[in-house]
């Protein structure tokens, strides 16, 4: 085991662990979540994206027409701004691609064993961190809201679709969310790929 | 099938028309559609094929179908006031109205002109006439709102108008009742001594933004001109106007003006009028006018001309000839090569098709000359004939095409319409309309490239098709399908107002670029309020400016005090930025002003005179949320 750690990475999968650098750079460009929203008033549709910095409507009004529509149940209206994990995502970002040239630099499958780690707790504690997001917006509702459901609760889902009053709302990871996901799914490849070789290189 | 009434008109025409073979014949080979009623059911949430912009004749409007449901879309208020909206009352709008007569809240609105790009649709403005008091209105297909209108100076009675030439560079407006030009208090008989004129006039329309201006004026003898076309292709160069009354009659014109065997339809080169004008021919002369423009989400800006650059004819030779048409000419129509130029004599006995090529080898051979009027030669009628359609029907008026080789020709006094073949000149069927038809309209029919497909007829009387409603029957339009060899009746639709003229337009042209909101952050109405953060109340002495804004579902600011006599604006911009979320606005009792609908985005001006003291409500009239009913408020007037 300790010798796989140590055990130099081959030529093409420094590549691809170059790849996973390069793609991820992507990730500061494109949204990493999408949550839409339909209900027979929208028959088009309202959408959110969640970026690795900001919160933003599909269109450049949905953002605006969601909370118009939230206020009526008392949800806090959602902006940007007002939520901080998105001033140092970016970093998070920055430290796996980062990774990614160390790695470069210093070809060691452990570099690429370190790197699932890291990917696995940025997306469970990212994951956490949605929900409980989504959970607060959900629940901490306006006593003086126009609309109040006894029991009703807003909390979008985390993965999937859930009905709220006439609303479905459907929560999906986006391409930057697919690229993050596939980088783990890259590194995972060449640690099997390398723990391959070095058995044949035994044999 | 046919009605006691209809058979009235026909023998009344008839007996008009003693001297007429009896061409009724045709009116048999009509056939209603086996299908028809799937052929025009458009299920529920399937959108129609083609967008049909009519006129509204007395109503001064424009309404928008869906064809071939026939489904009413909207009314865009154009010439006439519009309470539904405020058009026409609110700060943004009532400078639209102005003209040098004053405020004129109304007009007879007869011809739809849709703009072209070579000679093709284009989707981007619709034109219409004001008659009553000469106008001329662009409405941009974006919005669908009616963005300017231009009043036409030394004219009375702007009938033929507004038609483009092939590449809306210009649009045509030309007098129907002439006057003296300019206008004097002169003896009425003075008519039959020349001293009435009439006015051809080139409206530019600019490029890029539709801008409308008077580039020239042509004072030409005053008959009545009726009706327009513009060329196409080889004919791109000219305009054909047709008019009545070459007689100059000025009392019982239906004797005085029906005597003559032949009037006259105007060929006139604008390329060369133009040319004229810029060598220095056309000479200054008077005319009030006024321009009213509204910008997207500003008030409308009224401005006030004067004078044109006028031209006579006979300063420029080449730009006009006479091309007898028989009897009383209405209609004239140039088909989609451009070549054939259809006469439509509402006297006439045939329907009478000039050559473009014949006209433009013969003009200026004296020989085919027979005589000149104010400089205006007169073109030989056998001269420039390419054909006759024989015994069509009883009152030909107006012809459109298909881009297949084939013409409908609307007959007024028999009621229907005939489709014959360009070049043999042959009747292939006759279709019954119900009844008195008038203008006819092709989808594309009047560009270089006909959609076809669906034609309407547009009608004049509807005794007996629909239930009674009093004594004004509603007015009407059938819908054929001509996209087979043999057109067949679909449906008849009530419509709103006289459906005089219509233009059609392939749905695809125009659905995707239509806008569903102003966003907001391009608002430059001066008294707009981007968020509530900067709704106030200025008071300016005895005037209140009130910067309010509207959102689901409240005002603010909602509590407004104001004393007896104080004039308040109420500046209401709405903040939504969402398709189909306008709001509305009303004051309880407010006597001059009607109902405000902004839309997302923009700001409306509502101007109110606090009346005694009391307490007045304010609420949304545009049902926009769960919570609609609440968006109510108050404003107190203390003494
Ligand atoms: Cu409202």
């Amino acid at each position: 085991m300790k010798d796989l750690l140590f055990t130099t990475i081959s030529k093409k999968n420094r590549l691809l662990i170059l790849g996973v650098g390069v793609f991820l750079v992507l990730v500061y460009f494109i949204p990493i979540w999408s949550i839409s929203i339909s209900a027979p008033q929208y028959p088009e549709g309202l959408g959110m994206h969640i970026w690795i910095n900001q919160i933003t409507g599909a269109t450049p009004y949905d953002l605006k027409n969601i909370n118009l529509l939230n206020h009526y149940i008392g949800m806090q209206e959602i902006i940007s701004e007002s939520i901080p994990e998105l001033l140092f995502m970016p970093y998070v970002l920055a430290y796996l691609i980062f990774g990614a040239l160390v790695t470069e630099l210093y070809p060691k499958v452990g570099m690429a064993a370190l790197g699932i780690i890291n990917l696995v707790i940025v997306g469970i504690v990212g994951l956490f961190d949605f929900w409980r997001w989504e959970y607060n917006y959900g629940h901490n509702l306006n006593p003086d809201a126009p609309i109040i459901i006894e029991g009703m609760a807003y909390q979008p889902p985390l993965l999937g679709c859930k009905v709220m009053l006439n609303i479905t709302a459907c929560s999906y990871p986006s391409y930057g969310g697919m690229i993050l996901g596939l980088s783990l799914v890259v590194l995972v490849y060449i640690l099997w790929d390398e723990n391959r070789r070095k058995k044949s290189n035994v044999v | 099938m046919l009605k006691k009434s209809n058979l009235i008109l026909v023998t009344l025409g008839i007996t008009l028309f003693t001297f007429l073979p009896n061409c009724k014949k045709g009116a048999a080979t009509a056939t209603l559609a086996s299908d028809a009623a799937s052929r025009v059911y458009v299920a529920p949430g399937e959108k129609d094929e083609v967008y049909a912009f009519l006129s509204g004749g007395f109503s001064g409007q424009m309404s928008v179908y869906g064809i071939p449901s026939a489904r009413l879309f909207k009314i865009i208020p154009v010439f006439s006031v519009f309470p539904e909206n405020g058009y026409g009352f609110d700060e943004e709008t009532k400078d639209m109205l102005k003209t040098t007569h004053g405020y004129v809240p109304w007009d007879d609105s007869h011809h739809v002109e849709a703009s072209m790009t070579d000679g093709k649709q284009d989707g981007r403005w619709m034109f219409l006439n004001a008659n009553n008091t000469p106008r001329l209105a662009r409405i941009d297909l974006k919005s669908f709102e009616t963005k300017e209108i231009l009043e036409i100076p030394n004219t009375s009675g702007n009938h033929a108008s507004p038609f483009a030439t092939e590449n809306t560079e210009y649009l045509m407006a030309a007098t129907r009742f002439s006057v003296p030009v300019p206008q004097a208090s002169v003896p009425i008989d003075s008519f039959s001594k020349g001293g009435f004129k009439g006015t051809v006039t080139m409206v530019k329309v600019d490029k890029n933004t539709g801008r409308l201006s008077v580039e020239l004026q042509v004072l030409v003898p005053g008959f009545n001109y009726d009706l327009s076309h513009c060329g196409k292709k080889k004919s791109h160069d000219w305009c054909f106007f047709s008019s009545y009354n070459s007689e100059q009659a000025h009392k019982m014109l239906e004797v005085g003006a029906s005597k003559k065997d032949k009037d006259f339809i105007l060929a006139f080169n604008w390329v060369r009028a133009k040319e004229c004008k810029d060598q220095g021919k056309a000479y200054n002369f008077g005319g009030d006018y006024v321009n009213n423009f509204k910008e997207e989400n500003k008030p409308a800006v009224s401005t006030r001309l004067s004078g044109v650059k006028m031209l006579n004819p006979k300063d420029c030779p080449g730009m006009m000839y006479y091309m007898p048409t028989p009897k009383s000419p209405h209609g004239t129509d140039v088909d989609s090569t451009g070549e054939y130029i259809v006469g439509g004599g509402k006297l006439a006995s045939v329907i009478p098709v000039h050559s473009f090529s014949k006209m433009m080898e013969v003009k200026d051979k004296k020989e085919h000359h027979s005589t000149e009027i104010e400089g205006i030669p007169v073109l030989k009628y056998e001269s420039t004939l390419a054909g006759e359609v024989k015994k069509p029907c009883l009152g030909p008026l107006h012809t459109e095409f298909d881009g297949q080789g084939y013409a409908y020709t609307s007959c007024f006094v028999s009621s229907e319409v005939v489709k014959w073949k360009l070049g043999t000149w042959e009747v292939v069927q006759h279709l019954p309309a119900y009844y008195s038809v008038g203008h006819l309209s092709i989808v594309g029919g009047s560009s270089t490239e006909p959609y076809g497909k669906y034609l309407i007829a547009m009608n004049k009387i509807t005794k007996d098709r629909y239930l009674p409603v009093g004594m004004e029957l509603p007015q009407s339009a059938q819908l054929y399908d001509i996209s087979s060899g043999k057109a067949e009746l679909l449906s008849d639709f009530p419509t709103v107002g006289e459906p005089h003229y219509s233009q059609m337009i392939p749905a695809k042209l125009i659905m995707d670029k239509t806008a569903k909101l102003f966003p907001l952050e391009e608002n430059k109405h001066p008294y707009a309020t981007k968020s509530e953060n900067d709704a106030r109340i200025v008071k300016l002495g005895n005037t209140t400016h009130i910067y309010m804004t509207a959102i689901r579902s409240h005002f603010k600011p909602d509590i407004i005090e104001a004393r007896t006599g104080e004039t308040l604006y109420f500046h209401v911009t709405n903040l939504e930025q969402d398709y189909d979320i306008p709001h509305g606005f009303a004051i309880g009792g407010a006597p001059n002003m009607t109902n405000l609908l902004i839309m997302p985005g923009e700001t409306r001006t509502f101007k109110w005179v606090a009346p005694k003291p009391g307490i007045y409500p304010f609420y949304c009239t545009d049902f926009c949320s769960a919570l609609h009913q609440e968006m109510q408020q108050y404003i107190r007037v203390s003494p």
